[in-house]
């Protein structure tokens, strides 16, 4: 079994109250961090311990705090991202869920690094039996001294809220989310500025996603050190995987980064395998976002070496033969699936949840998702393989934010290794999958 | 700004909780509690944002009305036309969708006799489809007011349906209360 960060003691079904949390460990960091630490300590350590952000796009935790408009008058912010919103992804749900204190304790020892004396979790509407969670487990940090005026008598203070949102996809874009958390329609900001420069109310504001913020307290406990000996090269420590689709165990697993896709994929301690009497066709390892990967390049990258679940490994060979880790979405399809049909309703998901801001992805994502539909249910010319690549090529790279991107590459990578399906639907004039 | 004449206001119980949560963001940026204050809005008033309910709820932030709608039209939790006193939202997105959410929103509409962003006659059960719910490991799976149901099958679909008739249930419930 690989090294446990995050789920240690999730198993504890009373991990979520804070007198257990504490039996377990919990909280002592503070202790350590508030008092024997100075902030620009704390960032150290994060910068050295090679932690990435593990909402999707992997920019180094320590790298985004030291980017903190420091001659700034203005109030700092700490905002945690738990807008979880991308297909396939739903680890930060379980981990605000069974732990929340791990995520309270992390925000305590960020805003501290940051000097934010305020700090909000933005948590997407729907999940608001989980911010009902938070909030008890906020009032008892409260309660026990941890949150409030001078914390521990360190002299630092902290509030911390829960901000639900209200169902927008693109609200887990950083800038979005803010612009949401002000009490505005969630259209994404240009950046420069960034956040860490101007972002909520216009000061300097860090936001981090949910497993990222609650990785910290392991790391001012044990050392970066220690947190940079797991895993391999730039993709240092643990990764909570949400697994779904046609396996026989779907669920969360926090892998040390490094296993293999074959060990993951199939073993029992964690996907099990592809579910009984069937075999793999594809797999999109990132969230929806990713580019999907057929069998044998998510297994083996196009040199023939085994892939494994790292950021590099998963990206070796470009969009040609490779994919990303982004969130730890690993939506995995056996042979059943059409991939039209797959690819049709995530560009339905994309059109649905653009906010409209820039024509190529309020256009495009809305054309992808017509054409696709001629493949599916018939009416697909020749030409529109091609219309649908020229139709991405469009929108990538020509937005302000990524979720033009993110929409593009399902459809671009669905062609590039699965072109013959495509063209059998042209063929037989629609769907021939059950 | 002058407050007008409206004939809805908040419950006592629910203002409370209004001003708690407006307290939360800085002096001056009161405007940040406005996707709280609407869901509990809906929630107290029928289920959805009327015109006077957002009106009412610009004038408690002291905005214009205008600034409520274009942000209650953003969000798709937020409900602009009356809906069935129970809504089902049943999540469509890819890992559901691979997993038979097809075969569990064909099942409702079947049932209720109804479409996919319909309601029944009777005004009990409004049907939807939605995106991704973020319990992808647990597919197919929807969500009723501010509870989820998981790993669904016909028949567990079937026996919620029919307690939820018996009992009446409503799914638009203050969701700060469990």
């Amino acid at each position: 079994m690989g090294k446990k960060i995050l789920t240690e003691h999730i198993s504890d079904p009373n991990l979520h109250k804070l007198e257990v949390y504490q039996q377990h460990g919990g909280y002592a960091s503070l202790e350590k961090a508030l008092k024997k630490m100075t902030p620009d300590e704390i960032v150290e350590e994060v910068k050295k311990s090679g932690l990435r952000g593990r909402g999707g796009a992997g920019f180094p935790t320590g790298m985004k705090w030291g980017f903190i408009d420091k001659k700034s008058d203005n109030p700092h912010y700490l905002v945690c991202n738990a807008d979880e919103g991308e297909p396939g992804t739903f680890k930060d749900r379980y981990l605000m869920q069974c732990n929340p204190h791990a995520l309270i304790e992390g925000m305590i020892l960020a805003s501290y690094a940051l000097n934010a004396n305020k700090a909000y979790i933005y948590i997407r509407g729907e999940l608001y039996y989980v911010l009902r969670i938070l909030e008890k487990a906020i009032a008892e940090a409260y309660a026990k001294g941890f949150l409030g005026e001078n914390i521990l008598g360190s002299g630092f203070s902290l509030d911390l809220y829960v901000h639900p949102g209200a169902g927008a996809y693109i609200c887990g874009e950083e800038t979005a989310l803010i612009e949401s958390l002000e009490g505005k329609r969630g259209n994404p900001r240009l950046k420069p500025p960034f956040p860490a420069v101007s972002g909520l109310y216009n000061c300097p504001t860090v936001v981090n996603n949910v497993e990222t913020l609650a990785t910290i307290p392991w790391i001012v406990n044990h050392g970066s050190e220690e947190y940079a000996k797991i895993g391999i090269g730039r993709s240092t420590g643990t990764k909570l995987i949400s697994a779904s689709g046609h396996i026989n165990h779907p669920g969360i697993y926090e892998i040390e980064l490094g296993v293999t896709v074959d060990e993951f994929l199939n073993s029992d301690q964690y996907c099990g395998g592809v579910r009984e009497g069937h075999s793999l066709k594809a797999v999109i390892a990132g969230g929806s976002s990713v580019p999907v990967l057929p069998a044998d390049l998510i297994l083996k990258t196009k040199a023939g070496e085994d892939r494994l679940m790292t950021y590099e490994s998963l990206s070796d060979g470009g969009f040609e033969s490779g994919t990303m880790l982004g969130s730890g979405g690993f939506i995995v399809m056996d042979e059943t699936t059409c991939i039209v049909r797959n690819t049709m309703n995530f560009a339905r998901f994309y059109r649905h949840e653009s906010c409209g801001q820039c024509s190529p992805c309020r256009e495009g994502t809305s054309w992808m998702e017509k054409i696709l539909a001629r493949f599916e249910y018939g009416g697909a010319q020749a030409e529109d393989i091609e219309l649908l690549v020229d139709i991405s090529k469009n929108i990538e790279g020509n937005t302000i934010c990524p979720l033009g991107d993110a929409a593009a590459w399902p459809v671009a990578s669905a062609i590039r290794h699965f072109r013959d399906e495509f063209e059998e639907h042209i063929r037989r004039n629609g769907c021939y999958f059950e | 700004m002058e407050q007008k004449n409206t004939t809805i206001s908040f419950s006592p119980d629910s203002l409370e909780l209004v001003n708690k949560i407006i307290k939360r963001y800085p002096e001056g940026k009161e405007r940040s509690a406005l996707l709280p204050i609407l869901h509990i809005a809906q929630a107290e008033f029928g289920g959805w944002l009327s015109p006077e309910v957002m009106d009412y709820v610009a004038d408690l932030l002291h905005l214009l009305p205008i600034e409520v709608y274009e942000v209650a039209t953003f969000y798709s939790m937020f409900n602009l036309e009356p809906v069935g006193e129970c809504v089902i939202e049943v999540c469509q997105t890819g890992p559901c969708m691979l997993n038979g959410a097809g075969e569990i929103i064909k099942h409702l509409e079947k049932k209720f006799n109804i479409k996919v962003g319909e309601t029944t006659p009777d005004g009990k059960f409004t049907l939807r489809a939605v995106e991704c719910l973020a319990a992808c490991g647990t597919a197919p799976v929807m969500k009723v007011g501010t509870e989820y149901h998981e790993n669904l099958t016909t028949e567990k679909v079937d026996e919620l349906v029919n307690h939820w008739c018996k009992c009446g249930k409503m799914s638009h419930l203050n969701p700060y209360q469990e």
